[in-house]
């Protein structure tokens, strides 16, 4: 009895308060200490934006590929119809098969260039000023860059055919010519991203300690065997990253096909985000051939990006085993 | 000391201010912005008089003009009908309409019509039939066009060809008749050489006859259509139809002629460099002896930097033809405000307005008084264009543009394949043939 008056009625009450007071405080302080949620926490602004704008998008389009749809009239559910539409449509292949040409043009000159830009600036020159030029290109909006080369490249009044015509070479067709015209938008393409590329590869050649190339002078190497060697082998994460993400990039060609050629002449720089485009804009908005050529194009992207990342360790770096 | 008379006074001043403010902010609800687009910056002032004359005698419908490039003109528009924000009223084209209609995308104006009392045969014959479907009415017409050749004077005067007989050329597929000698006479080789002379070498050409300036896709309303048709083709099974023509021998020997001229003979400059920045940019470089182009384009060509003019069309097999085009000005289905845009669309359609346009000089209104005040401001200016007019006077003179569905699937196939004949890839007559397989296939 005396336990039980010592008491008071609010006893019980009062814990409960206290306890709930305290799961808040219990959370956060869980949370101060524990690395996974801050974590999770920084990348909270960037995750909404993702989910909001890539992943729910991308998910519905997989859906949006199995309708009938012009986004203006109720959609009809047709199944696999678009699919089996684009697997026949010449178009699509040929469309794909222009694509591939593009990257084929693109990525192996481009990384080149870049890695032999870098090279020199490394061992000849290396000032901002320089860097600053490199990247300039890069920082001119797409479209800009397009219509300047779309004018210097007009066949009959522009500027390098004057030049060739001087130098005795002649007139090109360039983007007018079928059989130039991918060969001259991967060009644009380089100019724009060799320097660029070229910066990335330079911080690259930064991290490989001076060190190594020492020791292999002392035991006699060239400069070739160096660079063989040493230079490249080391240089394979940024090799590995630049080379992802300009294969991605060059696989999603577009804003410069639709400011100079429009996908011709006679579509023969249709690539597939300008067949997809076309089939939206052009065409009668068809979505669901638009989606299902857009959830090839990713099947295509996934595999290859998965390929190269296999194939060039792109996790790992050698660089761990020397320090 | 508090002086009452002067709180009265700063009452009453407040309250006045509050009653006054409370007036403006009524009205400032009351008065509603029509959104409008068009494609030519060349229009643009002409039409912005418009509006300023219209919200002068309407001080509650305010007119906000917007004006996009041709090219993203179209995209912009159905991106908007998607989004929700497309224009009220907007410049529209046969050539797109038909699409529009079976999208469920335009307001029928032919109750407006009917209510309002709007005579639509103050216009030139034919032009707002072409804008009915069905006794529905999707556009009230806004202007006309037709084309006609525009020449160099001072290389046609070099060629020692006088002016005045480029009015009477004919022309047939077979051996390109006067029309041919004419551009052969006016291209010229490294060595002096015209396309006449026998020692005419066509690899090195520095000065060409005539170019179509592109391919022209499924219409080539500047580029082929006024051949054809000279030539006895027809596009399909009249307005609304479900059949189209491209098939038709008629049409492939006028696209074979044409693509001939540079393809085989060198009296125009390749397909690719045709392209490239566009027919009038590629005449004003000043190499090129007439094109020919429709009568939108009239201040463009006057504005080279030398002098240019203007003449008729050559006559086929089958006389003068010339396509007569039509833009009207429709009314965006998911307008909040249908009223006020029918108002702005009327008024455009109206005497009023389009003398507005006339005096600009810079298009062919569609009400014939208002035309011929756009032909009377350029011939002040000293400049004959005649050409057009007579073109669209002429008894039988010019044939419609071909409205049917399906505008844009047509355009691409039939762009990818005269682009293939222009290249040398294709013989016009299997390609044509092909295309037009495809073509029908959208009808069934």
């Amino acid at each position: 009895m005396q336990t039980a008056e010592s008491r008071p009625f609010w006893e019980w009450p009062l814990k409960i308060l206290v306890t709930i007071i305290l799961i808040p405080k219990k959370f956060l302080d869980w949370a101060m200490n524990s690395e996974a949620f801050l974590g999770y926490l920084f990348i909270l602004p960037s995750l909404i934006g993702f989910i909001a704008f890539f992943a729910y998008p991308a998910v519905r389009s997989v859906y949006i590929s199995t309708l009938e749809w012009n986004l203006l009239t109720p959609a009809k559910h047709v199944g696999d119809d678009n699919y089996q539409f684009i697997y026949h449509d010449e178009r699509f292949r040929e469309a794909l098969k222009t694509t591939v040409y593009y990257v084929l043009y693109n990525i192996p000159l481009q990384t080149l260039l870049a890695l032999m830009i870098a090279v020199m600036m490394d061992k000849v020159h290396n000032s901002s000023f320089l860097r600053g030029i490199f990247v300039l290109p890069w920082l001119l909006p797409n479209v800009v860059v397009a219509l300047l080369w779309l004018w210097m490249m007009d066949p009959s009044l522009g500027i390098i055919n004057q030049a060739l015509k001087q130098v005795g070479i002649g007139e090109q067709g360039f983007l007018g010519d079928p059989d130039q015209v991918i060969q001259s938008l991967a060009a644009i393409n380089i100019w724009r991203h060799a320097g660029y590329t070229s910066i990335l590869v330079f911080a690259g050649l930064k991290t490989i300690p001076k060190g190594l190339y020492e020791a292999a002078a002392i035991d006699g190497a060239g400069e070739i065997q160096k660079f063989l060697r040493i230079t490249i082998p080391l240089l394979r994460p940024v090799l590995s990253f630049v080379l992802v993400t300009s294969v991605i990039g060059s696989f999603q060609v577009f804003d410069t096909i639709a400011i100079t050629t429009e996908g011709g002449p006679a579509g023969s720089s249709r690539v597939i985000l300008y067949y997809i485009y076309e089939q939206v804009f052009e065409r009668r908005i068809h979505m669901g051939t638009a989606s299902a050529a857009s959830v090839v194009l990713f099947l295509i992207l996934f595999t290859v990006t998965a390929i190269q990342m296999t194939f060039l360790r792109a996790g790992k770096s050698d660089l761990a085993e020397y320090s | 000391m508090f002086n009452k008379k002067g709180f009265k006074l700063l009452l009453i001043v407040v309250l006045v201010a509050l009653t006054f403010s409370a007036v403006m902010t009524t009205r400032a609800q009351d008065s509603v912005t029509v959104k409008y687009v068009l494609w030519d910056t060349n229009q643009l002032p002409a039409y912005q008089a418009c509006a300023d004359a219209f919200t002068a005698a309407n001080p509650s419908i305010k007119i906000e003009i917007e004006q996009l490039g041709w090219d993203d003109y179209w995209t912009a528009i159905t991106t908007g009908f998607i989004s929700g924000d497309a224009p009220d009223v907007f410049t529209d084209h046969l050539a797109k309409y038909p699409e529009f209609v079976v999208l469920e995308q335009l307001v029928d104006l032919q109750p407006f019509v009917e209510r309002d009392e709007v005579a639509t045969d103050i216009y030139y014959p034919g032009l707002a039939d072409l804008w009915t479907k069905d006794g529905a009415r999707y556009g009230l017409p806004k202007d006309w066009d037709t084309v006609a050749i525009v020449y160099n004077k001072a290389l046609v005067e070099a060629a020692g060809i006088d002016p005045a007989t480029l009015n009477d050329l004919t022309w047939n597929p077979e051996d390109g008749g006067t029309f041919e000698q004419v551009i052969a006479q006016l291209t010229i080789d490294a060595n002096g050489n015209n396309g006449l002379s026998p020692d005419f070498d066509k690899e090195n050409v520095v000065q060409y006859g005539f170019t179509p300036g592109g391919m022209g896709g499924g219409y080539g309303q500047t580029e082929w259509s006024w051949l054809a048709v000279a030539n006895g083709f027809t596009f399909n099974n009249g307005t609304w139809g479900d059949e189209y023509y491209y098939d038709d021998p008629a049409l492939a020997s006028t696209i074979q002629w044409m693509a001939d001229l540079w393809l085989e003979k060198g009296y125009s400059p390749n397909l690719a460099e045709q392209q490239g920045l566009g027919r009038s940019a590629l005449f004003q470089a000043g190499n090129i002896g007439f094109v020919v182009d429709g009568s939108w384009m009239i201040g463009t060509y006057v504005a080279s930097d030398f002098e240019v003019g203007f003449a008729r069309l050559p006559a086929g097999p089958n006389g003068r033809k010339s396509m007569f085009n039509g833009l009207a000005d429709s009314i965006w289905v998911g307008s909040k405000h249908i009223e006020e845009s029918w108002q702005w669309v009327k008024f455009l359609g109206s005497a009023d307005c389009q003398t507005i346009v006339g005096q600009s000089g810079v298009v062919f209104p569609a009400i014939p008084d208002a035309a011929t005040l756009s032909l009377q401001v350029r011939a002040d200016a000293g400049v004959d264009v005649s050409a057009f007019v007579d073109q669209a006077n002429e008894e039988g003179g010019t044939f419609l543009f071909p409205i049917t569905d399906w505008g844009g699937e047509i355009s691409t196939i039939m762009t990818e394949t005269m682009d293939s004949i222009g290249l040398g890839e294709a013989d016009a007559a299997s390609a044509l043939k092909d295309a037009n397989d495809e073509v029908n296939s959208l009808f069934q």
